[in-house]
Parts: C-alpha cells; sequence; structure tokens
C-alpha cells in the first residue's frame, strides 16, 4: 500500500466524521471553526500535512467542505 | 511484616444518625441506633462467642451460642439478632450463659470430625475458637452417634473444596452468596440432622449457578469451604494490602503469605471500592504470575524471522536504546514513538510517558484507553470540565434509578455489579439499555423495569429520544439548570432535541426501541428520584462515542442528576488503571492532568521540571502510529504492557504497521501476540512484585504493594528508567514514592497525593489538593468543574459500517467474567475452565436461516477479515445481531472488526462490524496459519 492510499483511507474519512459533528453545533463558520479547533487540538503536524498534500495533489476525494474549509484555514 | 488481622464485629454497622447509650458488663458503650448487642460489645473489645453472625451478612440468630442476658428482659436472647435500646444493660458472661453456651458447643462437636491437628484451617477456625472460648473440654453425648464424617467432599472447583463433614450449617455462606454477591447459588438442604449446604438443585460447585466469587469461602467460619491453596501449602504468616490488577473496579485485598508463596487473597474489609468483597479473577486468578510461559529473561532478534536470543539486561537495554537513536537519526525525531499500559502503575506509566517527551523528544505516546474510554475523557471534559466519573462507588446505595447503557457489569464489573443488585433487591428501579439481554436485566430477585434493546450504533438517537421526552414533556429540572449550567446553550439544545425527528416515534424505525418503551423509561429516570448512570465500552466503542457520552451527560445536567451522592454519571473503566493511565498523561495532546501540551503556562512547568524543551503540538495516536508506519514514516516503538496486535482492531492492519517498522520493543509477562512483531522483549514485572499505585473507576488512588521479588529481577518502573537513562535522558528514582511525588509536584489535581497520605488514608479519590486535602469522593458539588455545564447538542450520524446483503447481521463483541480481554493473564489460570473458547452468540432465528446448529463450527466474516469459532444459539441477542468475546488468540475477533473509529478520539468500534456468518468445518487457514506463525516466532535459541 502507498503513502498515499493509507491517507486516504484515515484523514479524510477522520476529517470528515469531525466536520459532520461540527455541522450540527452551529451554522458554517462555526462548524469550520469547530472542526479546524479539533483538528488543531487532537492531529499531529504530520497528519494535517498530509491532508492538505492530498489536497494541493488533488487527491482529496470525497472530503467535505467544512473538513476542507477547516484544514485550509490552518494552513 | 505480619498477618494483618480484621476485627469481625458480628453485624453489619448501622447507618443511623440516632445515637443510643447502654451498658455492656457495667461499661457505658453509645452506638448507632439499630446496632445489634453483639456489635455493640465489640466496639467496647467485648467478643462475645458465636458461630453464625460474621459482619459482612445481616444476623440470622441459629447457634444459640451468643446469648445474653438483659436486665429487666426474661430469657437469653441471641446478641446477634437483639438491636440495642437506650438504658439497657446487658451482661455477656454469667455462670447460667457460660453453662448454656458449653451446651451448644457440646452438641456441635459431637457431630464434628476431630481432626484438628491435620485439617486445612487449623489455626483459622471459628469452631476450634469457640470451643476455647467457652471453656469446652467434654462432650457428654460421645462422637459415635450419627454424624456426616463420610460425606463425600466437592473438588470441583479450582479454587476452593467443599468438605460437607465438616459443616455446621451455619449457612453463613448462603447468607454470603445472597447478600454480599447476589447470585442465591446455595442453599441448605434437607431437613434438621440431615441438612447441608447445597449448591443449587444437589449440583457439584462447578455445574451450579456458582460464579466462584469466593464470598462464602470467606463467610466460612470452619474448614467446610477451604481455599484449595491453602489445604496445600498450609496457613498463611504474614500480608500485605494490595489492588486487584483486573478491572477498574480496584477491588483491595489482603495479599496472605507464606515466605515468597502467595498462599491467598482475601478481599479487605476497608477497601472503599469494594467493601470486602471480590470477584474469581482477583481472588483467585493469580496463577499466571508463575505461570511456566512467563519470560524472564531479556531477548533480541534482529528480525522477526529469526529465533529470540536470551541477552543480559545490559545487552537488551543498550540495543533498544541504540536502535531507537539510529532510527531517529534516520527517518526524524518523530519516527519513534510509546504506549503506555492501563495495566501498570501510575508511576511506571508516568515514567513512560515522560521517557517519550524527554528521551525521544516527541509526544508520540498513547495509551490502551484510546481503544476504550478515551471518548469519556473528551465528552465529560467537553461538558462537565473533567476527564472523569462524578461519583463514588459508595454513591449508589442512595441511587433511585439506575441506568445502564452498555456495560455488562455482572460480568466485567463483578464486585460493583453485586453491590448494584444489592441496592437493586432494595427497591432501586432499573433501566438496561443494550442490545444484548445481559444478566442483570433478569437474574435472580432482580428485573429490569425497562430493557430498551436497540440496534447495535443507535446510542445517540435513544439518548437524544430520551431528551426529547424530558423536555417535551416538562420533565426538565429548569431550576438546576438555571443556577448550573449554560443557559444559551441549554436553549439550542433543549430546541434541537424537541425536533419532531428526533422523538422516539420517529427514532423507532432506526433504533429498533418500542417508542412507548423508551418514553417510560424517560418518564422514570427523569421523576423516579435520585438518578444515576453507569455506562462502559457498549457507549465509547463507536463511531459516535464522544456524542454518545456528551448525550448521557446532557441528560443527566436536565433531570439534575450531577453533584451530590446517589446521581451521577459514571464509566466503568475496563481496566484496573485505565483512569490512571489516562491521568498520567498519556495522551499524545496532554500532560499530567488533562493539559493541552499547548498550555504554555503547562509547557513552562514540565520543561523546567525535566529540563528539556517540549514541542507545543500534539503527537500521534496509537492508529495514527500505525498508519504511519504503513506509510513507511513511523519505525519504532516501546511498547508496555499491552497486546495491540490482538486487541487492536482490524488485526490485519495492526499487523502491517508493526511489520514496517524496524524496532518494536515489547515489555510485557509473557511472548504476546505483539512480540511476534518484535525485535526487543523486555521482561515485564507483575503486580505483586511491584510498589506503585492505581486509580479505580471511581478516581480512586490506591496502592500496590510488592509482596514478592520481581522474577525478572526488576519492577517495570526500573527497566523504563533504565532505558531512558540509556537513551541519555537521565532518571535516578530509587523508589516508584518519589515518582508520585513528582507527579503531585507538577499535576494540581494530584497536589496532595504521596505514599504517606495513601498509607494513612487507605485511598484517596483525585482531585487531592490544598481545597480537598483528603480528596474528593463526589464531584461538581456546588458549580461544574469548568464553571457552568455544557449542553451539546447531539445529532445522530449513523456509522459508515452498514449491513448489506454481503453482511447482514451485526457483529458486536463484549467480555466474559472468568476471563480478563486479551487473556494473557486468565487463559493462564484455572478461570479457563469456566471458558475454554470464544463463542458467536447468535439468535434461532439467524441460525435456521443459516442452518448453523449449536456447538459447531461457523465462519464469521466481515469486510475486514474471516474467522471461525463455534455457535452459541441463543436468544439473548436480538435477531440480527451476533456477539463474541475476544479473549483468545486463536479466534482474533480483532480479525473481523474494522477501523472505523470515534470521530472525535479514534477509539474504535468494536461495537459494530457488518458481518456474515456461515457453516464451517474447523478453524479457518488464516488461524492454521497464524498458529504457525506465532509458533515459529515463539522460538528461543538454546543457550550455548
Ligand atoms: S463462590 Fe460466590 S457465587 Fe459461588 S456459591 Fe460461593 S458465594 Fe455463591
Ligand atoms: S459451609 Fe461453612 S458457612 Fe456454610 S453452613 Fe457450612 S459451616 Fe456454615
Ligand atoms: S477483577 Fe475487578 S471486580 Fe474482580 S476482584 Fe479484581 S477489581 Fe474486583
Ligand atoms: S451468632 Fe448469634 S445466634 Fe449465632
Amino acid at each position: 500500500m502507498s503513502s498515499d492510499e493509507v491517507h486516504a483511507t484515515s484523514v479524510v474519512p477522520m476529517a470528515n466524521q469531525i466536520a459532520a459533528f461540527f455541522v450540527s453545533q452551529g451554522n458554517h463558520d462555526a462548524a469550520v471553526a469547530g472542526t479546524a479547533d479539533h483538528i488543531k487540538a487532537f492531529w499531529a503536524p504530520v497528519m494535517r500535512r498530509d491532508l492538505l498534500a492530498l489536497i494541493d495533489a488533488g487527491q482529496a476525494d470525497g472530503l467535505s467542505d467544512i473538513a476542507r474549509d477547516a484544514i485550509l484555514q490552518l494552513r | 511484616m505480619s498477618l494483618i488481622q480484621e476485627t469481625d464485629y458480628g453485624t453489619p454497622a448501622a447507618r443511623s444518625d440516632r445515637m443510643v447509650r447502654l451498658t455492656i458488663d457495667g461499661v457505658q458503650v453509645t452506638v448507632p441506633e439499630g446496632t445489634s448487642v453483639m456489635r455493640a460489645a465489640k466496639e467496647l473489645g467485648t467478643t462475645i462467642p458465636k458461630l453464625c453472625a460474621t459482619d459482612s451478612v445481616a444476623a440470622y440468630g441459629s447457634c444459640r451460642l451468643c446469648l445474653v442476658e438483659i436486665e429487666g428482659r426474661a430469657g437469653t436472647p441471641a446478641s446477634c439478632t437483639t438491636p440495642v435500646s437506650e438504658g439497657m444493660s446487658v451482661s455477656t458472661q454469667t455462670p447460667k450463659l457460660a453453662k448454656l453456651r458449653k451446651g451448644v458447643m457440646e452438641l456441635y462437636i459431637s457431630d464434628h470430625p476431630l481432626d484438628c491437628l491435620t485439617c486445612a484451617a487449623n489455626g483459622d477456625c471459628e469452631l476450634q475458637d469457640m470451643a476455647g472460648a467457652v471453656g469446652l473440654r467434654e462432650v457428654r453425648f460421645g462422637y459415635d452417634g450419627a454424624n456426616h464424617l463420610v460425606a463425600t467432599k466437592d473438588e470441583s472447583n479450582p479454587y476452593f473444596t467443599y468438605d460437607p463433614s465438616k459443616c455446621i450449617v451455619c449457612s453463613r455462606c448462603v447468607r454470603a452468596c445472597e447478600e454480599v454477591q447476589g447470585t442465591f447459588a446455595l442453599t441448605i438442604a434437607g431437613r434438621g440432622f440431615g441438612s447441608r449446604v447445597s449448591p443449587g438443585q444437589s449440583e457439584a460447585f462447578m455445574t451450579s449457578e456458582c460464579v466462584s466469587c469466593g464470598a462464602c469461602v470467606q463467610a466460612c467460619p470452619t474448614a467446610t469451604l477451604t481455599e484449595t491453596r491453602v489445604i496445600e501449602i498450609g496457613q498463611p504468616e504474614h500480608s500485605a494490602v494490595t489492588t486487584c490488577a483486573y478491572c477498574g473496579v480496584g477491588c483491595t485485598f489482603k495479599a496472605e503469605m507464606r515466605g515468597e508463596d502467595l498462599v491467598r487473597m482475601v478481599p479487605w474489609k476497608d477497601g472503599k471500592a469494594n467493601r470486602g468483597h471480590s470477584c474469581v479473577k482477583g481472588r483467585f486468578a493469580w496463577g499466571y504470575a508463575t505461570h511456566r510461559e512467563r519470560v524472564t529473561e531479556p531477548m533480541i532478534r534482529a528480525s522477526v524471522s529469526d529465533p529470540w536470543r536470551v541477552v543480559s539486561w545490559d545487552e537488551a537495554i543498550t540495543h533498544a536504546a541504540s536502535e531507537f537513536k539510529r532510527i531517529q537519526a534516520r527517518y526524524g525525531r518523530d519516527s519513534v514513538g510509546g504506549i503506555t499500559s492501563s495495566r501498570c502503575t501510575n508511576e511506571e506509566t508516568y515514567l513512560v510517558q515522560k521517557l517519550v517527551r524527554t528521551g525521544f523528544g516527541n509526544h508520540n505516546v498513547d495509551t490502551c484507553a484510546r481503544v476504550c474510554h478515551s471518548p469519556t475523557g473528551y465528552g465529560l471534559k467537553t461538558t462537565f470540565g473533567t476527564s472523569a466519573g462524578t461519583q463514588d462507588f459508595d454513591s449508589v446505595e442512595q441511587t433511585d434509578v439506575m441506568v445502564v447503557i452498555g456495560a455488562n457489569p455482572t460480568d466485567a464489573h463483578p464486585v460493583f455489579a453485586s453491590r448494584m443488585k444489592k441496592r437493586l433487591r432494595a427497591g432501586a428501579r432499573l433501566i438496561v439499555i443494550d442490545p444484548r439481554r445481559i444478566d442483570l436485566v433478569r437474574s435472580a430477585h432482580i428485573e429490569a423495569d425497562h430493557h430498551l434493546a436497540l440496534r447495535p450504533g443507535t446510542n445517540v438517537a435513544v439518548l437524544t429520544a430520551l431528551a426529547h421526552v424530558i423536555v417535551t414533556e416538562g420533565l426538565a429540572d429548569e431550576a438546576y439548570v438555571r443556577e448550573r449550567c449554560d443557559l444559551q446553550a441549554y436553549a439550542h439544545w433543549a430546541e434541537f432535541v424537541s425536533l419532531p425527528q428526533n422523538s422516539p416515534e420517529a427514532t423507532e424505525a432506526v433504533t429498533g426501541v418500542p417508542a412507548a418503551d423508551l418514553r417510560a423509561a424517560a418518564r422514570l429516570y427523569a421523576t423516579g428520584g435520585n438518578g444515576a448512570i453507569f455506562y462502559g465500552l457498549g457507549v465509547t466503542e463507536h463511531s459516535q462515542g464522544s456524542t454518545t457520552v456528551m448525550a448521557i451527560a446532557n441528560l443527566a445536567m436536565v433531570t439534575g442528576n450531577v453533584g451530590r451522592p446517589g446521581v451521577g454519571v459514571n464509566p466503568l473503566r475496563g481496566q484496573n488503571n485505565v483512569q490512571g493511565a489516562c491521568d498520567m498523561g498519556s495522551f499524545p495532546h496532554e500532560f499530567s492532568g488533562y493539559r493541552h501540551v499547548s498550555d504554555d503556562g503547562a509547557r513552562d512547568l514540565f520543561e523546567q521540571a525535566w529540563g528539556v524543551s517540549l514541542g507545543s503540538e500534539p503527537g500521534l495516536r496509537i492508529p495514527n502510529m500505525l498508519d504511519e508506519a504503513v506509510a513507511g514514516h513511523f519505525k519504532g516503538i516501546y511498547i508496555q504492557g499491552e497486546d495491540i496486535l490482538q486487541s487492536d482492531p482490524n488485526t490485519r492492519h495492526v499487523a502491517a504497521g508493526l511489520a514496517a517498522m524496524e524496532c518494536v520493543v515489547v515489555q510485557d509477562l509473557f511472548l504476546n501476540e505483539t512480540a511476534n512483531y518484535a525485535h526487543v522483549f523486555l521482561p515485564g514485572s507483575t503486580f505483586l512484585e511491584k510498589d506503585g499505585t492505581f486509580t479505580n473507576a471511581e478516581r480512586r488512588i490506591q496502592r500496590v504493594r510488592r509482596v514478592m521479588r520481581p522474577r525478572n529481577g526488576y519492577a517495570d518502573w526500573e527497566v523504563t528508567q533504565r532505558l531512558s537513562n540509556a537513551l541519555g535522558y537521565p532518571m535516578a528514582y530509587s523508589h516508584p514514592s518519589e515518582i508520585m511525588d513528582e507527579i503531585a509536584r507538577l499535576t494540581p489535581s494530584f497536589a496532595g497525593v504521596s505514599f504517606q497520605r495513601l498509607d494513612e488514608l487507605g485511598s484517596i479519590q483525585w482531585p487531592c489538593n490544598a481545597a480537598a486535602p483528603d480528596g474528593t469522593p463526589v464531584m461538581h458539588i456546588d458549580h461544574f468543574v469548568r464553571g457552568q455545564g455544557q449542553f451539546i447538542i447531539t445529532e445522530y450520524v449513523p456509522t459508515e459500517e452498514k449491513v448489506g446483503p454481503r453482511y447482514p447481521l451485526l457483529l458486536t463483541t463484549g467480555r466474559i467474567l472468568s476471563q480478563y480481554n486479551v487473556g494473557a493473564q486468565t487463559r493462564r489460570t484455572e478461570n479457563s475452565r469456566w471458558h475454554e473458547e470464544d463463542v458467536l452468540e447468535i439468535h434461532p432465528h439467524d441460525a435456521e436461516e443459516r442452518g448453523v446448529r449449536d456447538g459447531e463450527w461457523v465462519r464469521l466474516k466481515s469486510r475486514s477479515g474471516e474467522t471461525a469459532l463455534r455457535a452459541q444459539i441463543t436468544d439473548r441477542v436480538a435477531p440480527g445481531v451476533v456477539y463474541t468475546t475476544f479473549h483468545h488468540p486463536l479466534t482474533q475477533a480483532n480479525v473481523i472488526t474494522t477501523d472505523y473509529s470515534d470521530w472525535a478520539t479514534n477509539c474504535p468500534e468494536y461495537k459494530v462490524t457488518a458481518v456474515q456468518v456461515a457453516r464451517g468445518n474447523g478453524p479457518a487457514d488464516w488461524q492454521v496459519e497464524y498458529s504457525a506463525q506465532a509458533r515459529r516466532s515463539r522460538r528461543i535459541e538454546a543457550a550455548e
């Protein structure tokens, strides 16, 4: 399994799951902020970098909008 | 050290605030109303002879040995069944009483074997003591009459023997089984002279309802019920109080020793978690400590396909350290990490995370709590402000309504379950929310008011529906909410739960719980008095684990059920030191006491104390480490006391991660499954061989005391210390108490904790600091730790793991009483006699559809993998649901589980896996291969 495959199967769904929780907590901005805070508090920097790299490479298929906005905010 | 002798007051303590004054043998004494005359005398130091009374069970008044005379009253009442009254004047020793007592003893002795010299209880027999106490010198009836001397022994139980010839039919065992354990396995069979104690309908102990808790053995005043070890070894001669190393109840025991031989474990009456009771694991299942498979010498190997080579401690430690340094030099500082163990002591856990943060210089540390209770930490911190349960166990005695969610206390937390059952028998009401009909739903003298048998994975929908009923039917405790909680958040939340889609009627289709039942349960919890919620891994081990914990906290707040005895939110922790491992800073994002690594103040404190600079960003969690390993970035790991290959989800992924690493160091008692992928094996020590502390589910810190030398030469903390020194970060503790002193200096909630204070108080519940010098039994009394309680919106998000045509059944997992987690310890004891293999519970309909027959092999398949095990057909599980345990490596239920996990914490979703079941004809191919590979990997090179 290549490095990208691994991350495609974990960081993207993980970010989506977090976003799915925060979506229910308020409006779009609040959801993005909540998701970003959560990722910042609990993800090792390498995981954030991995997700950003996937986005940059156009391989973050299925990443939700909230999750995408949140991770981009943390760049 | 001498043998600790506990006082037997004869009858349980009375609970009244009203005091009564009386005179016993001319001396005045004041005791609470309801106290027996026997107990009042004992308080004064006067021992009234007794046989059928003991202070763990209610008085029965059958032996007639404890007679006293009371001024102004006719006859000679039994002091055990006579309560004190104001102004009473009692004589405990008169010529008349002496004569009566002698007569009673004569009768007992005439039917008792007189083989005292060779009896196992010699020196620890109350019958013997009483014969001495009443001055028995002759037996006028002779010894030739009818007796029971030829009755055969029941040796079916591996841990204790029943010798009916010695029974005096005092029924202490029967009452202990009923009142203390709550199993009702024993009866007095027969009548008059022919009466004898009998498990069930004259069955053997092993085949009866008996769960081998040992309460009856402890209560028996004679050698009738005796630990087999006492029969083998003899009476112990010294003892120390220590804490069980199995589950999160944290029972304390007297480890009774003869030299370095552990003779028996006797639950300590002063133990505040267990109050003198225990289960089969803590009392009996410690034989693994001396099991022949225990590895006591360090070993290394270059590749996991090589056999192990036994080396000196120096060589093993130097090798491990140089490997970690090599890896970090080549792949970067973050390419290594460590895992602390919930099985080890607080001091050991603290040291491992310290080693990672200082010696490795990163925050890549995690703990097995990741896979069980990490959502508890997140959920309770968010809502209440602390990552821990709110109550002490004693609190259950004041509970009116218990809600048990996703927990199976009678199997997983047996001693606390006994305390719950006692309260339930006294009238508390019970709501069980569980896909499976756990024993608590219906057992001796207990019947749940409601069993909401929800579909696995729908906890959030059910809990939100309960909140819907409470809010929309006007059952919320608004005064409490106004005073204690964030009102804006409450308003949002109340609006959310009131939405029609959250009504029980709307959620019924998803959850499978009939709306009327759910409504009735909600009303009972909200209006039934003190409501307490108890939950286990059936709550946390889901993709919405953290949301479920927050939904539970919401329910407790909206009904005003937090902040006093009898109520609260009580996570039942799986392992002995899950709470402690979390408290000690085992998570990659926080230091001890739950302070985030980005908190500058906390980081400064640790940087100064440890003399290193620390990063402000979190490290990797276990699943992330494995992902990074597979991706080629994470190369070395130090694992203390955890078997991630067997315990973590998606075994094949774990194996791939481990296989991709260049240095895996496993520190354990046995060559566990993870060790199949290890390069360095450092032998561990058992809880009997070291000093330290464990923290149980009620935040209670208790001492673990060393009663024998470590067979491997070192306690685990010493091994970590040596590794740290070899890595170049010096540690020089000479005793675990010094580690605790450091923890206390650096952790505000532990500020007042020290070994000395623990010795003084017996145990301490954190927070323990200047504001609470003796600790804190109940939290959030006047206000929540975070200030205002925070309601959180808990929208139900179905798990991605869905049933479909290929995988139409839902698998959920759990554990059983006699076994413990991956079974590394319990499988190496006689406990295996109760559970030789994992089986798959399946509903009769599902079995029939598939042609599966009871006891036959079936194949269990999910998207992750396949295994085979035997089927057990039962309606305990609902149609569509199957259930198994994960105690045996051959089954490896986790080959089946997927890597879906909790959104907030990555706690794996063990409790929901879509599977298919089909008839099989024996172990799956990979099981056969795996056994062969495991055998190969465990080879040890012969010494030269
Ligand atoms: S061992 Fe426990 S369950 Fe078994 S008979 Fe004795 S008290 Fe009852
Ligand atoms: S077995 Fe022991 S406790 Fe039970 S009735 Fe006989 S003597 Fe009493
Ligand atoms: S396993 Fe749990 S309940 Fe059993 S003795 Fe140990 S701490 Fe107590
Ligand atoms: S001890 Fe009181 S009657 Fe037996």
